[in-house]
């Protein structure tokens, strides 16, 4: 009989939390977790008490109160006697169409700019690389207040127009002042109406959703008739010409539609001290939704370079081979693998230009920071509060933004086996 | 995300532990610098000059001020503020008084949690425009561009005229005096709104000041002054009491050419006591007999201030008006110093 001795069962001692290896990561990760809280505890509840020192506990109460101030671009209806969350919201609305404005801009020049910066002729190559080193190398904010002091110094006052100093473009359809630019719009004079959402909160205008289905769905029936044609050629070789259809189905039915409806354009005019009628996009706003995109497309650029630097260049080599020209390859071989690389920097530019859009007051463009972390704050006095809700709306906005792109990137990246 | 929300509760724990320390007085003291909140520049009121020394009639107040306290009309720290930051710089101990032509209202009172000391120029709100505009009334003024600085009660008033009136208006919003200037000078808006005063001492800069006019109408009540935060009392009374000062001395004929042989001794009580040698006011806010006379002594009493800096035979030309002495019917009462 054979006795076999275990090893000796080690029990687990207090001591061993620092001095065995494998306690100890843990041991000081947590003693370092505990560190962190309480000094997060520290600095909130030293708030709190200094705040209530000064007698100002936490309150977002004021957010519904009147908030007494115009704000001149507001998507939505507004006046002065609405509470300071509307005043917040068309704030975010106004953030949220600079950014939006911002980003497609940026992106059309940044890939443009970024393409060109590769071209075999010189002078376009080396103009393109003034460009991007001249916009990424001075700060926003100088190209912001330049913009604007460009529109307010070059352009016509209002009053210069009635003096004939200065003339519409367009056939009298189009205005640029100092003011910004007077464009015209789009009315129906059989039109379907608004319909009010949430309980009143903003009305949505039926002619535009009718407009866009009606587009939409020419849109499809376009992609049905190409799809088909494309199985006629895969079956029998020969491709039928579709292209008439196509243009038929997407733009006849909404021409159509508009027709019925009474669509027609109304310019502004000059009436009192301003331009009435028409669509109003002031200067604060293009300067800012320029400068913006100007400054962003020069990183833009950078990368869209950067990613088709990153494609080999047998894969141009072979697409020629393969008898493909030039434009093509770019399209159908180079741009798509480069997208890969392009896209994850490409994301973080836009939370950049959406976070850039808080620069707004400095042309008095009525952004949320304008608004609710602006006037309202000032009005009001609650600081902590305003700052809160401003940073927690910034949050919501890139991490949306984030997640659109990272699921657009997901979506083109390589699929690996 | 974890790191912005530290650094966010960082600042504002830092602004918190700014705002609670008590004692200003005893800070000042050993800081040996006052430090003084005021406009990022209206000529008249608060300036830098040509070799970068700050002058105008609010920095005249806070060197009366540093005199009383420190001894040193030139021991201030001036912190330039817009209407927007002005409150957050004050609330949060950066700036121990605010002297930037700041209208006293309830809420700031209130729910601000400020202190304000006096007031050291009765104001209304106006209107501004180019003559050539033809305009000659503010309710004339219905769809006009209207250029204004955000974050005054400016901006209310405007809101609640227009309203009033049933006029309707674009407000572009402006975050200095200085940009309102551009702008309105380029004829980016029709016209500009804010103190009447800030439109006389604006207009004065101008190139052409003759093309301009300001609108007969007055739309408001715009009591300014100089303001500290709530919860200090000691500090809010020796704040009150030095413009207090340079009122009375107007009233009692001190004068900064005068008051050194006033301060030898005089038979009139009041003087006496203000200048120190009757009595000890100064020793009941911590300070010595001689605050006064030496709050006075930095740039004279009030009608010296006011004449120097705003009055009509300087650029900005204003009339005394509402700020004269109640005995020469103007609305300036010093409370008796007894």
């Amino acid at each position: 009989m054979t006795v076999t001795t275990d090893p000796p069962k080690e029990s687990f001692r207090l001591g061993m939390l620092i001095y065995d290896t494998r306690y100890r990561a843990m041991t000081i990760q947590v003693v370092a977790m505990f560190g962190f809280m309480l000094l997060l505890g520290w600095l909130v509840s030293n708030t709190i008490r200094n705040l209530d020192a000064l007698g100002k506990g936490i309150d977002f109460g004021f957010l519904w109160e009147p908030a007494g101030y115009d704000i001149n671009q507001h998507l939505i209806e507004y006046n002065s006697q609405m509470p300071h969350i509307r005043a917040a919201a068309i704030g975010l609305m106004n953030t949220l169409l600079v950014a939006f404005m911002g980003c497609v801009l940026a992106t059309i020049l940044g890939v443009v700019i970024g393409v060109l910066r590769l071209s075999r002729n010189w002078l376009v190559a080396k103009l393109m690389t003034v460009y991007v080193e001249g916009f990424r190398n001075v700060p926003v904010l100088l190209w912001i207040v330049f913009f604007m002091a460009i529109l307010i110094e070059t352009l016509p006052a209002p009053r210069d127009f009635r003096s004939g100093e200065a003339t519409m473009f367009l056939g009298d359809m189009v205005a640029f002042t100092n003011r910004g630019f007077y464009i015209p719009e789009p009315k129906f004079t059989a039109g379907l109406g608004d319909v009010s959402v949430f309980n009143g909160a903003f009305a949505v205008s039926l002619d535009l959703i009718a407009f866009l289905l009606t587009l939409g769905a020419g849109i499809l029936i376009a992609r049905l008739v190409k799809l088909r044609a494309d199985r006629i050629q895969e079956a029998t070789g020969d491709r039928p010409t579709t292209w008439y259809l196509e243009l038929g189905f997407v733009f006849l039915p909404a021409i159509v539609l508009l027709w019925v409806l009474g669509f027609y354009l109304e310019p502004p005019a000059l009436k009192g001290f301003n331009f009435k009628g028409g669509i109003h996009m002031r200067n604060s706003l293009i300067a800012l939704w320029l400068a913006l995109s100007f400054y962003t497309a020069a990183f833009i650029a950078e990368i869209v370079r950067g990613g088709i630097l990153a494609v080999p260049k047998g894969q141009t080599e072979a697409s020629y081979a393969l008898g493909l020209r030039p434009n093509l390859t770019m399209r159908l071989v180079i741009l798509p693998q480069a997208l890969r690389v392009i896209i994850p920097p490409l994301i973080s530019n836009y939370l950049n230009l959406t976070k850039n859009s808080s620069l707004a007051i400095a042309v008095g463009y009525m952004d949320i920071t304008g608004t609710l972390g602006g006037i309202t704050l000032n009005q009001t006095g609650r600081e902590l509060e305003c700052i809160l809700l401003l940073m927690l709306c910034y949050l919501t906005i890139s991490l949306l933004i984030s997640a659109v792109m990272n699921w657009y990137n997901s979506h083109v990246k390589l699929v690996e086996r | 995300m974890k790191k912005h929300l530290l650094l966010g509760a960082l600042a504002v724990a830092g602004l918190a532990a700014g705002a609670a320390s008590g004692a200003t007085l005893d800070d000042v003291k050993a800081r040996g610098k006052l430090k003084c909140g005021v406009t990022t520049g209206l000529v008249g009121f608060a300036a830098p000059d040509a070799n970068g020394n700050w002058a105008g009639f609010d920095v005249s107040y806070c060197r009366a001020l540093a005199a009383a306290v420190l001894g040193d009309q030139n021991a201030i720290e001036f912190v330039p503020t817009t209407g927007k930051t002005r409150f957050t710089a004050l609330a949060s101990g950066e700036v121990d008084v605010l002297a930037r032509n700041t209208t006293w209202t309830f809420s700031r009172d209130v729910d601000l949690k400020f202190e304000f000391v006096g007031i050291n120029y009765y104001d209304g709100q106006g209107f501004m425009v180019p003559k050539s505009l033809g305009v000659s009334s503010a309710k004339e003024l219905d769809g006009a561009t209207v250029c204004i600085q955000t974050g005054t009660t400016t901006e209310l008033n405007l809101a609640d005229f227009f309203r009033s009136n049933n006029m309707d208006y674009e407000p572009v919003p402006i975050e200095t005096n200085a940009e309102a200037q551009q702008q309105f000078l380029a004829g980016a808006c029709d016209v500009y709104t804010t103190d009447a005063s800030g439109l006389a001492a604006t207009r004065a800069t101008f190139e052409n000041p003759g093309d301009y006019v300001i609108l007969p109408e007055i739309i408001s009540k715009e009591p300014l002054g100089p303001l500290v935060r709530h919860g200090d009392q000691e500090w809010g009374d020796i704040a009150r009491w030095t413009l207090n000062a340079l009122i009375s001395a107007e009233e009692l004929g001190i004068t900064s050419a005068n008051i050194d042989e006033l301060a030898k001794g005089t038979n009139n009580p009041e003087i006496n006591r203000i200048l120190g040698t009757e009595g000890d006011l100064g020793g009941m806010f911590r300070l010595d007999k001689q605050w006064a006379y030496r709050a006075i002594k930095a740039g004279g009493n009030y009608g010296e201030l006011f004449e120097k800096h705003i009055g009509e035979s300087t650029p900005v030309g204003l009339a005394r008006g509402l700020n004269a002495q109640w005995k020469d019917g103007g609305l300036l009462y010093s409370p008796p110093f007894r």
